[in-house]
């Protein structure tokens, strides 16, 4: 720290590139989030309570949530498997395989959603061999939970593989020789070292899923009540010209979305304490 | 509904965290294989139904889908859109890495939370900030309109909305780059009396140069794909206001299937270069990041 405290005095542009960069954090984005901040600001409490938690909005809250969270666990255990299988194995196009995990980041998330909709809707190819089975998958949350699965799974794979890389295969040989048997060797020392990096994904996918909005809206068919999620129904007031209904339903789901990376952080310290005891 | 479909694939995967070695070849198999069926129904699946749909009605009709004015609008416009929203979000980027990454100062891990900021709000809420901002009866709207400046509706308000949903990619990837390559060389090259400037060109870029392609490749391909955003801002007017994610949703909602996944198969072309060339530079930096450590 006190070599890096010199360079203040030997390099130039500090106050430059700290002016640039502040002025346009503020002017992109300060600024217009301030924006939000006044339009709620000047509605009071009681109004706020009576939009946030009207039977349309809490019902598109359960949807939004049910299906982050169902489509997160989902990305957890495949998420690590893909993960487990990319840090450990060897199979002929990994690297194909490696790079196409990226591909959710990549994809216009509006071309994913048409492409999602073909695929499973009752005369695509994956809606088809489910239709008979009596499984409805497009316009119902199952489908959102499918779009949310597509949208999240690189957030688990990237967050876990470094950290399935790091971890010395030393530790597990040692606890092998001394008798450990597979299933303790993974519950007492991988799942613990690679439980924080789980749960950071597992946040990452479910914050992701919670603000999606373009692949899902297409598979979703936004039936008020079903499968109406809460970006819609802002999108839905800003069309009516509703700006304060809009800045209200918002600031709720930044707030619940904050709540749960809060909680998600917390239970993390915890975690990190309990492994390093 | 969802729980009876969980069940099945969840009850496979215990398997999923045994530790490698002296473990049975059949555990490797199934374990690859359940890792590759999901990619592929997930993954892979989508992106071959995007390029089948499109070439549905033949060759001549995925042609004339991309050639239509409409069209070649929203392409030049999705073309303006990252043209302009890129250059700005380097100059940040390589504004606030230099700040961040060379010198201490009260507040800096602040300012590291507030610049990932626009990547954990929702993009409808990023497009609808502007609108607060800008639309008729935004903070400002008034205003606007009696100087007649369209912001919302038009290009400014998509170039806006781009911008604030781009603007961590190249910051993120250079900040900690710079911060692990240290600042010997550039204290080197100022201490031998080079200005700042040159210092900056002929010291620091060259050093950085792959980190930052890699950040204009992401911030590019968001920029040109963002949907939730620009959706909010745009107006959908057709042939005006359109990007081409925007064109895809309007045609698709109009049941013109083979036109919608013909822009849609152009956008997944965009998403395959940008893996392709992502995946090419993984490795290159890896490798001079190894060159590095050897040193």
């Amino acid at each position: 720290m006190t070599a890096r405290t010199a360079h203040r005095a030997l390099l130039p542009g500090f106050g430059l590139t700290l002016g640039i960069t502040v002025g346009y954090l503020s002017l992109i984005v300060l600024l217009p989030l301030a924006a939000l901040t006044i339009k709620v600001g000047g509605v009071g409490w009681t109004a706020f309570w009576d939009i946030a938690a009207s039977p349309r909005m809490l019902s598109a809250f359960r949807v939004s949530l049910g299906t982050a969270v169902a489509a997160a666990l989902l990305n957890l255990v495949f998420g690590l498997a893909v993960a487990w299988v990319l840090v450990r194995y060897e199979f002929p196009g990994k690297r194909f395989v490696d790079a196409l995990v990226d591909l959710p980041f990549a994809l216009p998330t509006a071309v994913a959603g048409i492409a999602l909709t073909a695929l499973y809707a009752p005369n695509g190819w994956i809606g088809g061999l489910l239709a008979p089975l009596g499984i409805k998958v497009v316009f119902t949350p199952l489908g959102i939970a499918v779009a949310l699965a597509f949208i999240g799974l690189p957030f688990v794979v990237r967050t876990v593989q470094p950290v399935l890389q790091d971890l010395e295969a030393e530790q597990e040989e040692a606890a092998t020789v001394l008798g450990a048997a597979r299933v303790q060797c993974l519950a007492r020392v991988i799942l613990p070292a690679i439980l924080p990096a789980l749960t950071t994904g597992f946040a990452l996918a479910l914050a992701r899923g919670l603000g999606e909005y373009g692949s899902v809206i297409f598979i979703a068919g936004n039936l008020p009540g079903v499968s109406e999620i809460v970006p819609l129904l802002i999108m839905i007031k800003l069309e009516q010209f509703d700006y304060v209904g809009a800045s209200v339903i918002a600031t709720a789901m930044l707030g619940v979305s904050f709540l749960l990376l809060l909680a998600i952080n917390l239970l993390q310290r915890w975690m990190r304490a309990r492994h390093d005891r | 509904m969802t729980a009876e479909l969980l069940s099945g694939p969840l009850a496979a995967a215990p398997p999923a965290a045994r530790p490698a070695f002296g473990e049975p070849p059949a555990v490797r198999r199934l374990l690859i294989g359940v890792a590759l069926a999901y990619l592929g129904v997930f993954l892979l699946l989508p992106l071959v139904a995007v390029f089948t749909q499109a070439l549905a009605g033949g060759v001549g009709a995925y042609i004339e889908a991309l050639t239509e004015p409409d069209a070649a609008a929203a392409m030049r416009l999705t073309l303006l859109t990252a043209a302009v929203a890129v250059p700005l979000n380097v100059a940040f980027g390589l504004a606030a890495s230099w700040c961040i990454a060379r010198f201490e100062f009260p507040g800096k891990s602040l300012l590291v939370t507030l610049i990932d900021l626009p990547f954990s709000v929702s993009p409808v809420i990023s497009g609808m900030v502007f609108v607060l901002l800008f639309g008729a009866q935004g903070l400002l709207g008034p205003w606007l309109r009696e100087h007649d400046v369209q912001i919302v509706f038009a290009l400014p308000g998509i170039l806006l909305a781009t911008i604030f949903v781009t603007f961590p990619f190249v910051a993120r990837e250079l900040i900690p780059l710079m911060q692990e390559q240290g600042a010997e060389e550039e204290e080197a090259a100022v201490s031998l009396g080079a200005s700042g400037w040159r210092t900056f060109w002929h010291v620091t870029l060259p050093k950085v140069r792959w980190g930052l392609l890699y950040g204009v490749l992401l911030c590019n391909a968001r920029a040109m794909g963002e949907f939730g955003a620009v959706s909010v801002v745009s107006g959908h007017i057709r042939g005006e206001t359109n990007t081409m994610p925007l064109h895809v949703e309007i045609l698709y909602n109009e049941y013109n299937m083979v036109a919608a996944f013909a822009v849609a198969s152009l956008l997944a072309s965009l998403a395959l270069v940008t893996l392709a060339a992502k995946t090419v530079l993984e490795w290159r930096c890896a490798g001079e990041l190894a060159a590095k450590a050897g040193h």
